[in-house]
């Protein structure tokens, strides 16, 4: 019967296709690649860049508040970088065959996932050196891995956005680092940030993968190469010591180093809060989704006058 | 929601020092050719990533296609001869 052999053949390319990963093979654009390959790399590719262009509306927050003008201008930087990676990100997703204009619209309509941490408020200056440092920390240990992923319009884009990411780790790390050589107060004020930073960043990294119902697909094709938790240890093995080096403790009582396992030991995290925030009951998801549509109808002039420019020249 | 944002794309080609050859490195959306020269500068040379910057419409690149890359690139794979490898010299004479 022709609809068995047509399934016949389709998963014998399935099979060749799982088979070219395994042997390194990196996808693109144009190679025959399963349907659930495309959808579920289409998924995390728009999510991602979503989440770095929602990303902005936290830090943007402070630009004007900065407390110097150094301050001002890396801040203005960092989050123009951002903008980049969303552009970086949707320009390697629309190679999947969505416009950009579409993922856009998802977002817009509230329909967009992204990534749960920017759905916190940025009280004060310190949020956003533990915005940079831990919040972008654990963007790029996700990111140096996902640059080694089997789509190669994906990885491409990761390798640009790594070399970026160092700058905003750095910036981050240092607005701590001296608010914790200041006055009492301005101790407090990072140890605060510290405090209210340091559990969604490790949500940042997703469910245990025994709870996330794609992470073995992803596996396999190499769009994941490590678990969710084994992200997760990374990035709190490689934070916890620079927390110390400027006298920040650690909001965890359970954290402890494991000699036998050469992991730090760390306590339970809260998955309920994790996923009322993913499911829109965060502190901030009303108004981020406001403050996004309001950006993008803002900039509608800037779009019109665009395109009259560009009209206006083809008719001369 | 205004869907009138989605400009056509536009391929980005940049050139790191002179001399070098342009490399594709992503695209981006532009109502013209000189806003995507703009829009590519910003996005893809914030840190002296390039000299020089092409950009081309998505539209005009002809691309070959993978599935016959097989037998599109047969004409080479059967003349190892261009090879040097294909040549055997003598054990411990020096290579021009
Ligand atoms: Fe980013
Ligand atoms: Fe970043």
């Amino acid at each position: 019967m022709d609809i068995n052999v047509k399934s016949d053949d389709l998963s014998e390319m399935e099979n060749a296709f799982n088979d070219s990963i395994q042997a390194g093979k990196v996808i693109e654009p144009k190679d025959w690649m399963p349907e659930k390959y495309r959808k579920q790399l289409l998924r995390m590719m728009s999510q991602h860049a979503h989440s770095e262009v929602v990303g902005m509306l936290p830090e943007g927050n402070w630009i004007t508040r900065a407390p110097s003008l150094a301050r001002k201008a890396i801040l203005i930087a960092k989050v123009q970088d951002e903008a980049g990676h969303g552009l970086y990100i949707y320009s390697a997703a629309e190679t999947l065959g969505m416009d950009r204009s579409e993922m856009i619209d998802q977002l817009l309509a509230g329909k967009a996932k992204y990534s749960s941490i920017f759905n916190y408020p940025t009280l004060t200056w310190a949020d956003i050196g533990a915005i940079g440092w831990l919040v972008d920390g654990a963007a790029i240990v996700n990111q140096t891995v996902l640059a080694k992923c089997s789509y190669g319009p994906y990885s491409r884009a990761m390798l640009r956005i790594c070399r970026e990411e160092n700058f905003h780790n750095k910036q981050g790390y240092q607005i701590l680092a001296y608010l914790m050589r200041g006055t009492l107060e301005q101790k407090e004020m990072a140890q605060d940030a510290m405090n209210r930073w340091w559990w969604p960043s490790l949500m940042m990294f997703g469910p245990s993968d025994k709870e996330s119902p794609n992470s073995a697909d992803l596996l396999k094709w190499k769009v994941k190469l490590f678990t969710n938790d084994d992200l997760r240890q990374r990035f709190i093995d490689r934070t916890v010591e620079q927390a110390q080096a400027i006298g920040l403790k650690v909001p965890d009582d359970k954290l402890k180093w494991n000699e036998e396992t050469r992991h730090y030991d760390f306590g339970e995290i809260n998955w309920d809060e994790f996923f009322q925030v993913i499911n829109g009951n965060g502190p901030c998801n009303k108004l981020r989704l406001k403050q996004r549509n309001d950006a993008h109808s803002n900039g509608q002039w800037v779009r019109d006058a665009a395109k009259a420019y560009a009209e206006k020249k083809k008719v001369n | 929601m205004d869907s009138n944002h989605q400009w056509p794309t536009w391929e980005v080609f940049t050139q790191k020092k002179q001399g070098a050859a342009h490399e594709h490195a992503g695209s981006v959306h532009a109502p013209d050719g000189e806003i995507a020269l703009l829009n590519a500068r910003d996005v893809y040379s914030r840190r002296q990533e390039g000299v020089n910057i092409w950009v081309v419409p998505s539209a005009a690149i002809i691309a070959s296609s993978p599935e016959d890359s097989g037998s599109f690139f047969d004409p080479a794979n059967d003349k190892m001869y261009r090879s040097p490898n294909f040549f055997k010299t003598a054990d411990g004479l020096k290579q021009i």
